[in-house]
Protein backbone atom coordinates (compact mmCIF):
# COMPACT_ATOMS: atom_id res chain seq x y z
CA UNK A 1 0.00 0.00 0.00
CA UNK A 2 0.89 3.57 -0.15
CA UNK A 3 2.63 4.79 2.66
CA UNK A 4 3.36 8.47 3.41
CA UNK A 5 4.36 10.51 6.20
CA UNK A 6 2.42 13.04 4.81
CA UNK A 7 -0.66 14.34 7.58
CA UNK A 8 -3.44 16.19 7.82
CA UNK A 9 -1.98 18.89 9.74
CA UNK A 10 0.45 18.44 6.99
CA UNK A 11 -2.12 19.40 4.19
CA UNK A 12 -4.23 21.57 6.75
CA UNK A 13 -0.49 23.39 6.39
CA UNK A 14 -0.29 23.67 2.68
CA UNK A 15 -3.97 25.13 2.22
CA UNK A 16 -2.75 27.87 5.10
CA UNK A 17 -0.08 28.20 2.66
CA UNK A 18 -2.89 28.46 -0.20
CA UNK A 19 -4.83 30.77 1.67
CA UNK A 20 -1.91 32.96 1.48
CA UNK A 21 -1.60 32.59 -2.30
CA UNK A 22 -4.59 33.37 -3.07
CA UNK A 23 -5.10 36.61 -0.96
CA UNK A 24 -1.58 38.22 -2.12
CA UNK A 25 -2.91 37.13 -6.09
CA UNK A 26 -6.50 38.86 -5.16
CA UNK A 27 -4.79 41.47 -3.91
CA UNK A 28 -2.21 42.13 -6.36
CA UNK A 29 -4.72 41.34 -8.92
CA UNK A 30 -7.73 44.13 -7.80
CA UNK A 31 -4.72 46.54 -6.99
CA UNK A 32 -2.89 45.81 -10.47
CA UNK A 33 -6.18 46.07 -12.30
CA UNK A 34 -7.57 49.14 -10.83
CA UNK A 35 -3.77 50.97 -11.55
CA UNK A 36 -3.31 49.30 -14.96
CA UNK A 37 -6.56 50.83 -15.98
CA UNK A 38 -5.99 54.22 -14.75
CA UNK A 39 -2.50 54.27 -16.48
CA UNK A 40 -3.70 52.34 -19.40
CA UNK A 41 -6.56 54.68 -19.83
CA UNK A 42 -4.40 57.59 -19.49
CA UNK A 43 -1.30 56.05 -22.32
CA UNK A 44 -4.18 55.72 -24.58
CA UNK A 45 -6.01 59.04 -24.44
CA UNK A 46 -3.25 61.43 -23.45
CA UNK A 47 -0.68 63.36 -25.00
CA UNK A 48 2.87 61.95 -25.51
CA UNK A 49 4.55 63.99 -23.02
CA UNK A 50 1.89 62.65 -20.44
CA UNK A 51 2.18 58.92 -21.83
CA UNK A 52 5.57 57.93 -22.92
CA UNK A 53 6.86 58.84 -19.03
CA UNK A 54 4.17 56.15 -17.70
CA UNK A 55 4.95 54.06 -20.40
CA UNK A 56 8.92 54.17 -19.63
CA UNK A 57 8.09 53.86 -15.72
CA UNK A 58 5.99 50.59 -16.30
CA UNK A 59 8.55 49.22 -18.62
CA UNK A 60 11.01 49.24 -15.78
CA UNK A 61 8.39 47.03 -14.12
CA UNK A 62 7.95 44.87 -16.98
CA UNK A 63 11.14 44.19 -17.54
CA UNK A 64 13.46 43.66 -14.33
CA UNK A 65 12.70 39.98 -13.31
CA UNK A 66 10.02 39.43 -10.21
CA UNK A 67 12.65 38.48 -7.79
CA UNK A 68 15.17 41.00 -7.97
CA UNK A 69 12.01 43.69 -7.69
CA UNK A 70 10.84 42.14 -4.70
CA UNK A 71 14.45 41.91 -3.05
CA UNK A 72 15.05 45.27 -3.76
CA UNK A 73 11.93 46.71 -2.30
CA UNK A 74 12.05 44.98 0.79
CA UNK A 75 16.04 45.77 1.41
CA UNK A 76 14.74 49.51 -0.01
CA UNK A 77 11.72 50.16 2.68
CA UNK A 78 14.06 49.62 5.71
CA UNK A 79 16.04 51.98 4.28
CA UNK A 80 14.23 54.18 3.61
CA UNK A 81 12.90 54.52 7.83
CA UNK A 82 9.67 52.64 6.37
CA UNK A 83 8.14 49.63 7.84
CA UNK A 84 6.62 46.76 5.58
CA UNK A 85 6.26 43.15 6.56
CA UNK A 86 6.41 40.89 3.74
CA UNK A 87 3.52 40.33 2.86
CA UNK A 88 2.93 44.15 2.38
CA UNK A 89 5.65 43.96 0.33
CA UNK A 90 4.99 41.12 -1.83
CA UNK A 91 1.45 42.47 -2.52
CA UNK A 92 2.99 46.01 -3.70
CA UNK A 93 5.39 44.65 -5.64
CA UNK A 94 3.23 42.28 -7.86
CA UNK A 95 0.12 45.37 -8.15
CA UNK A 96 2.87 47.58 -9.43
CA UNK A 97 4.20 44.29 -11.45
CA UNK A 98 0.65 43.18 -12.69
CA UNK A 99 0.12 46.77 -13.51
CA UNK A 100 2.45 47.57 -15.64
CA UNK A 101 1.28 44.74 -17.78
CA UNK A 102 -2.42 45.42 -17.44
CA UNK A 103 -2.04 48.76 -18.52
CA UNK A 104 -0.84 47.56 -22.04
CA UNK A 105 -3.66 45.34 -22.18
CA UNK A 106 -6.20 48.53 -21.45
CA UNK A 107 -4.43 50.31 -23.62
CA UNK A 108 -4.61 48.32 -26.43
CA UNK A 109 -8.15 47.26 -25.92
CA UNK A 110 -9.46 51.13 -25.36
CA UNK A 111 -7.52 51.46 -28.73
CA UNK A 112 -8.83 48.68 -31.10
CA UNK A 113 -12.24 50.44 -30.07
CA UNK A 114 -12.55 51.93 -33.78
CA UNK A 115 -12.73 55.62 -33.60
CA UNK A 116 -15.92 55.99 -35.83
CA UNK A 117 -18.33 54.24 -32.97
CA UNK A 118 -16.67 56.65 -30.35
CA UNK A 119 -17.84 59.83 -32.89
CA UNK A 120 -21.18 58.21 -33.27
CA UNK A 121 -21.76 58.10 -29.48
CA UNK A 122 -19.86 61.53 -28.56
CA UNK A 123 -21.98 62.35 -31.95
CA UNK A 124 -25.13 61.57 -29.74
CA UNK A 125 -24.17 63.95 -27.48
CA UNK A 126 -22.82 61.51 -24.94
CA UNK A 127 -19.77 63.26 -22.84
CA UNK A 128 -16.12 61.85 -23.07
CA UNK A 129 -16.53 59.84 -19.49
CA UNK A 130 -20.25 58.52 -20.79
CA UNK A 131 -18.62 57.31 -24.17
CA UNK A 132 -15.96 55.50 -22.19
CA UNK A 133 -18.15 53.84 -19.58
CA UNK A 134 -20.90 52.58 -22.01
CA UNK A 135 -19.28 52.16 -25.13
CA UNK A 136 -15.24 52.06 -24.95
CA UNK A 137 -15.56 50.21 -21.66
CA UNK A 138 -18.00 47.55 -22.55
CA UNK A 139 -16.29 46.52 -25.90
CA UNK A 140 -12.46 46.69 -24.77
CA UNK A 141 -13.33 44.44 -21.64
CA UNK A 142 -14.30 41.94 -24.41
CA UNK A 143 -11.17 42.48 -26.02
CA UNK A 144 -8.65 42.48 -23.16
CA UNK A 145 -10.56 39.67 -21.09
CA UNK A 146 -8.47 36.22 -22.90
CA UNK A 147 -5.28 38.51 -22.06
CA UNK A 148 -6.36 39.54 -18.81
CA UNK A 149 -7.57 36.13 -17.48
CA UNK A 150 -3.74 34.83 -18.70
CA UNK A 151 -2.32 37.65 -16.50
CA UNK A 152 -4.08 36.64 -13.51
CA UNK A 153 -3.02 32.98 -13.94
CA UNK A 154 0.88 34.19 -14.57
CA UNK A 155 0.38 36.68 -11.49
CA UNK A 156 -0.89 33.65 -9.18
CA UNK A 157 2.27 31.37 -10.22
CA UNK A 158 4.52 34.11 -9.91
CA UNK A 159 3.33 34.56 -6.27
CA UNK A 160 5.92 31.59 -5.57
CA UNK A 161 8.40 33.97 -5.85
CA UNK A 162 7.71 36.09 -2.66
CA UNK A 163 8.31 32.65 -0.59
CA UNK A 164 12.06 34.30 -1.35
CA UNK A 165 11.39 36.83 1.05
CA UNK A 166 9.96 34.94 3.53
CA UNK A 167 6.13 34.99 3.01
CA UNK A 168 4.92 31.47 3.94
CA UNK A 169 3.04 30.81 0.91
CA UNK A 170 1.63 27.87 -0.83
CA UNK A 171 5.42 27.03 -2.55
CA UNK A 172 7.29 27.61 0.74
CA UNK A 173 4.52 25.66 2.70
CA UNK A 174 5.88 22.86 0.54
CA UNK A 175 9.35 23.21 1.17
CA UNK A 176 9.30 23.52 4.66
CA UNK A 177 7.29 20.06 4.80
CA UNK A 178 9.94 18.62 1.71
CA UNK A 179 12.95 19.57 4.34
CA UNK A 180 11.24 17.73 7.45
CA UNK A 181 10.30 15.03 4.70
CA UNK A 182 13.15 14.26 2.66
CA UNK A 183 12.13 11.08 0.78
CA UNK A 184 8.73 12.55 -0.18
CA UNK A 185 9.65 15.69 -2.14
CA UNK A 186 7.76 14.63 -5.39
CA UNK A 187 5.00 13.39 -3.45
CA UNK A 188 4.31 16.65 -1.52
CA UNK A 189 5.41 18.86 -4.18
CA UNK A 190 2.42 17.17 -6.54
CA UNK A 191 0.23 18.34 -3.47
CA UNK A 192 1.41 21.45 -3.66
CA UNK A 193 0.93 21.83 -8.05
CA UNK A 194 -2.80 20.34 -7.86
CA UNK A 195 -3.45 23.20 -5.24
CA UNK A 196 -2.42 25.70 -7.79
CA UNK A 197 -4.63 23.73 -10.53
CA UNK A 198 -7.66 23.81 -8.84
CA UNK A 199 -7.40 27.57 -8.02
CA UNK A 200 -6.47 28.41 -11.54
CA UNK A 201 -8.92 25.88 -13.44
CA UNK A 202 -12.01 27.81 -12.43
CA UNK A 203 -10.37 31.11 -13.07
CA UNK A 204 -9.76 29.84 -17.07
CA UNK A 205 -13.03 28.18 -17.14
CA UNK A 206 -15.24 31.55 -15.96
CA UNK A 207 -13.22 32.93 -18.72
CA UNK A 208 -14.19 30.76 -21.43
CA UNK A 209 -17.56 31.09 -20.40
CA UNK A 210 -17.64 34.92 -20.38
CA UNK A 211 -15.75 34.73 -23.89
CA UNK A 212 -18.33 32.53 -25.44
CA UNK A 213 -21.31 34.68 -24.22
CA UNK A 214 -20.27 37.74 -25.42
CA UNK A 215 -19.26 35.98 -29.31
CA UNK A 216 -23.36 34.80 -29.31
CA UNK A 217 -24.09 38.21 -29.35
CA UNK A 218 -21.96 39.51 -32.62
CA UNK B 1 -30.90 77.70 -39.80
CA UNK B 2 -27.12 76.37 -40.02
CA UNK B 3 -25.27 79.38 -41.50
CA UNK B 4 -21.57 78.26 -42.82
CA UNK B 5 -18.92 81.16 -42.66
CA UNK B 6 -15.79 81.39 -44.86
CA UNK B 7 -15.02 78.19 -43.22
CA UNK B 8 -11.23 76.87 -43.14
CA UNK B 9 -9.89 73.67 -42.18
CA UNK B 10 -6.47 71.87 -42.74
CA UNK B 11 -5.61 68.46 -41.58
CA UNK B 12 -1.67 69.20 -41.43
CA UNK B 13 -0.25 70.54 -44.82
CA UNK B 14 -3.73 69.87 -46.47
CA UNK B 15 -6.35 72.49 -46.61
CA UNK B 16 -9.73 70.56 -47.25
CA UNK B 17 -11.95 73.00 -46.65
CA UNK B 18 -11.00 76.25 -48.16
CA UNK B 19 -13.46 79.35 -47.34
CA UNK B 20 -16.96 77.43 -47.60
CA UNK B 21 -19.82 79.50 -47.03
CA UNK B 22 -23.37 77.98 -47.17
CA UNK B 23 -26.92 78.53 -45.44
CA UNK B 24 -29.48 75.72 -44.99
CA UNK B 25 -32.67 77.01 -43.82
CA UNK B 26 -35.06 75.19 -41.44
CA UNK B 27 -37.21 72.38 -43.25
CA UNK B 28 -34.93 72.26 -46.37
CA UNK B 29 -33.14 69.31 -47.63
CA UNK B 30 -29.48 70.25 -49.64
CA UNK B 31 -27.92 68.02 -50.97
CA UNK B 32 -24.04 67.95 -51.07
CA UNK B 33 -22.63 65.97 -54.45
CA UNK B 34 -18.78 65.88 -55.49
CA UNK B 35 -15.90 63.81 -55.57
CA UNK B 36 -14.37 61.69 -53.62
CA UNK B 37 -12.05 63.61 -51.06
CA UNK B 38 -13.10 66.34 -52.07
CA UNK B 39 -13.92 67.84 -48.41
CA UNK B 40 -17.54 67.35 -47.91
CA UNK B 41 -17.70 64.53 -44.86
CA UNK B 42 -15.21 67.16 -43.35
CA UNK B 43 -17.69 69.77 -43.30
CA UNK B 44 -20.24 67.69 -42.07
CA UNK B 45 -18.25 67.34 -39.18
CA UNK B 46 -17.43 70.14 -38.57
CA UNK B 47 -20.87 71.56 -37.99
CA UNK B 48 -21.32 68.93 -35.39
CA UNK B 49 -18.27 70.18 -33.66
CA UNK B 50 -16.58 66.73 -33.99
CA UNK B 51 -13.83 68.27 -35.94
CA UNK B 52 -12.18 71.75 -35.07
CA UNK B 53 -12.05 74.79 -37.86
CA UNK B 54 -9.24 76.70 -38.39
CA UNK B 55 -11.03 79.68 -38.86
CA UNK B 56 -14.56 81.61 -40.26
CA UNK B 57 -17.65 80.14 -38.31
CA UNK B 58 -20.34 77.92 -38.56
CA UNK B 59 -23.93 79.12 -36.42
CA UNK B 60 -26.32 76.67 -35.66
CA UNK B 61 -29.93 78.13 -34.86
CA UNK B 62 -27.54 81.32 -33.99
CA UNK B 63 -25.16 79.06 -31.65
CA UNK B 64 -21.55 79.54 -32.51
CA UNK B 65 -20.42 75.64 -32.76
CA UNK B 66 -16.74 76.64 -32.43
CA UNK B 67 -16.70 79.48 -29.95
CA UNK B 68 -15.13 78.73 -26.78
CA UNK B 69 -17.79 77.81 -23.82
CA UNK B 70 -20.42 76.49 -26.48
CA UNK B 71 -21.60 73.35 -24.73
CA UNK B 72 -21.10 70.62 -27.56
CA UNK B 73 -22.97 68.02 -26.09
CA UNK B 74 -26.18 70.17 -25.65
CA UNK B 75 -25.89 71.32 -29.13
CA UNK B 76 -24.99 67.82 -30.64
CA UNK B 77 -28.63 66.75 -28.86
CA UNK B 78 -29.93 69.14 -31.43
CA UNK B 79 -28.23 67.73 -34.67
CA UNK B 80 -28.81 63.95 -35.32
CA UNK B 81 -25.86 62.28 -37.88
CA UNK B 82 -25.85 59.08 -39.59
CA UNK B 83 -21.78 57.66 -41.15
CA UNK B 84 -21.36 56.17 -43.73
CA UNK B 85 -20.03 53.19 -41.88
CA UNK B 86 -23.10 52.62 -40.30
CA UNK B 87 -21.53 52.94 -36.37
CA UNK B 88 -23.83 50.49 -34.21
CA UNK B 89 -22.47 49.92 -30.86
CA UNK B 90 -22.43 46.12 -30.91
CA UNK B 91 -22.24 44.86 -27.07
CA UNK B 92 -26.17 46.91 -26.81
CA UNK B 93 -29.33 45.85 -28.67
CA UNK B 94 -31.27 47.33 -31.29
CA UNK B 95 -33.22 48.84 -28.78
CA UNK B 96 -30.55 49.79 -26.25
CA UNK B 97 -28.63 50.98 -29.33
CA UNK B 98 -31.48 53.56 -29.59
CA UNK B 99 -32.45 54.38 -25.98
CA UNK B 100 -28.59 54.70 -24.62
CA UNK B 101 -28.52 58.73 -25.47
CA UNK B 102 -32.09 58.99 -24.19
CA UNK B 103 -31.60 57.73 -21.18
CA UNK B 104 -28.03 58.85 -20.70
CA UNK B 105 -27.80 62.35 -22.34
CA UNK B 106 -31.78 63.82 -21.69
CA UNK B 107 -32.37 61.47 -18.31
CA UNK B 108 -35.53 59.78 -19.50
CA UNK B 109 -36.84 56.91 -17.58
CA UNK B 110 -36.31 53.49 -19.01
CA UNK B 111 -39.76 53.44 -20.10
CA UNK B 112 -40.36 56.71 -21.91
CA UNK B 113 -37.37 55.98 -23.82
CA UNK B 114 -38.22 52.68 -24.72
CA UNK B 115 -41.81 54.39 -25.94
CA UNK B 116 -39.75 56.47 -28.02
CA UNK B 117 -37.27 54.52 -29.20
CA UNK B 118 -39.95 51.82 -30.53
CA UNK B 119 -41.65 54.26 -31.86
CA UNK B 120 -38.32 55.51 -34.02
CA UNK B 121 -37.88 51.89 -34.79
CA UNK B 122 -41.27 51.20 -36.01
CA UNK B 123 -40.96 54.54 -37.93
CA UNK B 124 -37.72 53.07 -39.33
CA UNK B 125 -39.32 49.31 -40.30
CA UNK B 126 -36.99 48.01 -37.14
CA UNK B 127 -40.40 47.11 -35.01
CA UNK B 128 -39.18 43.67 -35.12
CA UNK B 129 -36.09 44.03 -34.52
CA UNK B 130 -35.67 45.54 -31.22
CA UNK B 131 -34.02 42.46 -28.96
CA UNK B 132 -31.58 41.39 -31.51
CA UNK B 133 -27.82 42.21 -31.18
CA UNK B 134 -26.75 44.76 -34.51
CA UNK B 135 -24.62 41.81 -35.69
CA UNK B 136 -27.38 39.85 -36.65
CA UNK B 137 -28.28 43.01 -38.84
CA UNK B 138 -28.03 43.19 -42.93
CA UNK B 139 -26.04 46.46 -43.37
CA UNK B 140 -29.29 48.48 -44.79
CA UNK B 141 -31.05 47.28 -41.19
CA UNK B 142 -28.33 48.46 -39.32
CA UNK B 143 -28.23 52.16 -41.11
CA UNK B 144 -31.47 52.45 -40.45
CA UNK B 145 -31.27 51.52 -36.60
CA UNK B 146 -28.53 54.54 -36.89
CA UNK B 147 -30.94 56.82 -38.61
CA UNK B 148 -33.58 55.55 -35.86
CA UNK B 149 -30.56 56.60 -33.20
CA UNK B 150 -30.15 59.99 -34.29
CA UNK B 151 -34.00 60.59 -34.52
CA UNK B 152 -34.90 59.39 -31.24
CA UNK B 153 -33.42 62.68 -29.63
CA UNK B 154 -35.44 64.62 -31.66
CA UNK B 155 -32.99 66.83 -33.08
CA UNK B 156 -34.05 69.34 -35.79
CA UNK B 157 -31.27 68.78 -38.02
CA UNK B 158 -30.02 65.45 -39.55
CA UNK B 159 -26.88 65.25 -41.22
CA UNK B 160 -26.04 62.09 -43.25
CA UNK B 161 -22.64 61.40 -44.29
CA UNK B 162 -22.79 59.09 -47.63
CA UNK B 163 -24.89 56.79 -45.48
CA UNK B 164 -25.77 54.46 -48.41
CA UNK B 165 -21.64 54.04 -49.74
CA UNK B 166 -20.80 51.30 -47.55
CA UNK B 167 -24.26 49.07 -48.55
CA UNK B 168 -25.13 46.49 -51.18
CA UNK B 169 -26.74 47.87 -53.89
CA UNK B 170 -30.04 46.25 -52.90
CA UNK B 171 -30.25 47.77 -49.37
CA UNK B 172 -29.69 51.22 -50.76
CA UNK B 173 -33.11 51.57 -51.47
CA UNK B 174 -34.91 50.85 -47.95
CA UNK B 175 -32.14 53.34 -46.67
CA UNK B 176 -32.90 56.12 -49.22
CA UNK B 177 -36.35 55.48 -49.10
CA UNK B 178 -36.29 56.35 -45.13
CA UNK B 179 -34.26 59.14 -45.67
CA UNK B 180 -37.31 60.06 -48.51
CA UNK B 181 -39.49 59.73 -45.77
CA UNK B 182 -38.15 62.36 -43.21
CA UNK B 183 -37.99 64.70 -45.98
CA UNK B 184 -41.75 64.32 -46.52
CA UNK B 185 -42.09 65.08 -43.20
CA UNK B 186 -40.44 68.29 -43.22
CA UNK B 187 -36.64 67.56 -41.38
CA UNK B 188 -33.97 70.07 -42.46
CA UNK B 189 -31.52 67.98 -44.21
CA UNK B 190 -28.05 68.13 -45.48
CA UNK B 191 -27.26 65.14 -47.12
CA UNK B 192 -24.17 64.37 -48.57
CA UNK B 193 -24.16 61.91 -51.56
CA UNK B 194 -23.50 60.23 -54.45
CA UNK B 195 -27.08 59.14 -54.71
CA UNK B 196 -27.67 61.62 -57.60
CA UNK B 197 -30.92 60.43 -58.70
CA UNK B 198 -31.95 61.23 -54.64
CA UNK B 199 -30.36 64.27 -54.73
CA UNK B 200 -31.98 65.33 -58.01
CA UNK B 201 -35.16 64.14 -56.36
CA UNK B 202 -35.38 65.09 -52.91
CA UNK B 203 -33.31 68.10 -52.15
CA UNK B 204 -34.66 71.81 -52.20
CA UNK B 205 -31.09 72.52 -53.21
CA UNK B 206 -28.12 71.17 -54.35
CA UNK B 207 -24.52 72.19 -53.36
CA UNK B 208 -22.11 71.15 -55.75
CA UNK B 209 -18.31 70.64 -53.98
CA UNK B 210 -14.98 70.17 -55.07
CA UNK B 211 -11.25 70.95 -53.91
CA UNK B 212 -12.94 72.25 -50.64
CA UNK B 213 -14.73 74.75 -52.16
CA UNK B 214 -18.49 74.74 -53.19
CA UNK B 215 -18.42 75.87 -56.74
CA UNK B 216 -22.45 76.03 -57.33
CA UNK B 217 -25.30 75.47 -55.55
CA UNK B 218 -28.58 75.99 -56.54
CA UNK B 219 -32.04 73.90 -57.37
CA UNK B 220 -31.79 70.64 -58.73
CA UNK B 221 -33.08 71.61 -61.62
CA UNK B 222 -30.67 74.29 -62.03
CA UNK B 223 -27.68 72.37 -61.15
CA UNK B 224 -28.52 69.19 -62.98
CA UNK B 225 -29.41 70.64 -65.93
CA UNK B 226 -27.99 74.05 -66.35
CA UNK B 227 -24.86 73.99 -64.24
CA UNK B 228 -23.09 77.08 -64.66
CA UNK B 229 -19.77 75.92 -64.14
CA UNK B 230 -17.75 74.09 -66.00
CA UNK B 231 -16.62 71.57 -62.98
CA UNK B 232 -20.11 70.91 -62.31
CA UNK B 233 -20.61 70.06 -65.96
CA UNK B 234 -17.67 67.71 -66.09
CA UNK B 235 -18.63 66.17 -62.31
CA UNK B 236 -22.07 64.85 -63.85
CA UNK B 237 -21.33 63.61 -66.84
CA UNK B 238 -18.82 61.21 -65.08
CA UNK B 239 -21.51 59.93 -63.07
CA UNK B 240 -24.41 60.02 -64.84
Amino acid sequence: MFDTAVSLNDLWFLLQGAGWTLLITAIAVAGGTFLGMVFGVTRATMPVWVSLPIGFVLDIFRSVPLLIQLVLFNSFIPIMGLRASPFTVSCLVLALYTSAYCSEIVRGGVLAVPQTTRRAARSLGLTWGQDMREIVFPLALRIMLPSWIGLTLGVMKDTALVAWIGVIELLKSSQILITRMANEPLFILSIAGLIYFLISFPIARLGARLEKKWREND
Amino acid sequence: MIEIDNVRKSFGALEVLKGVSMTVQRGEVVSVIGGSGSGKSTLLMCINGLEPIDSGRILVDGVEVHAKGTDLNKLRRNIGIVFQQWNAFPHLTVLENTTLALRKVLGKSRDEANAIAIKQLEHVGLGDKLKVFPGRLSGGQQQRMAIARALAMSPNYMLFDEVTSALDPQLVGEVLDTMRLLAKEGMTMIVVTHEMGFAREVSNRVAFFKDGLIHEIGTPKQIFEAPERPETATFLSSVL
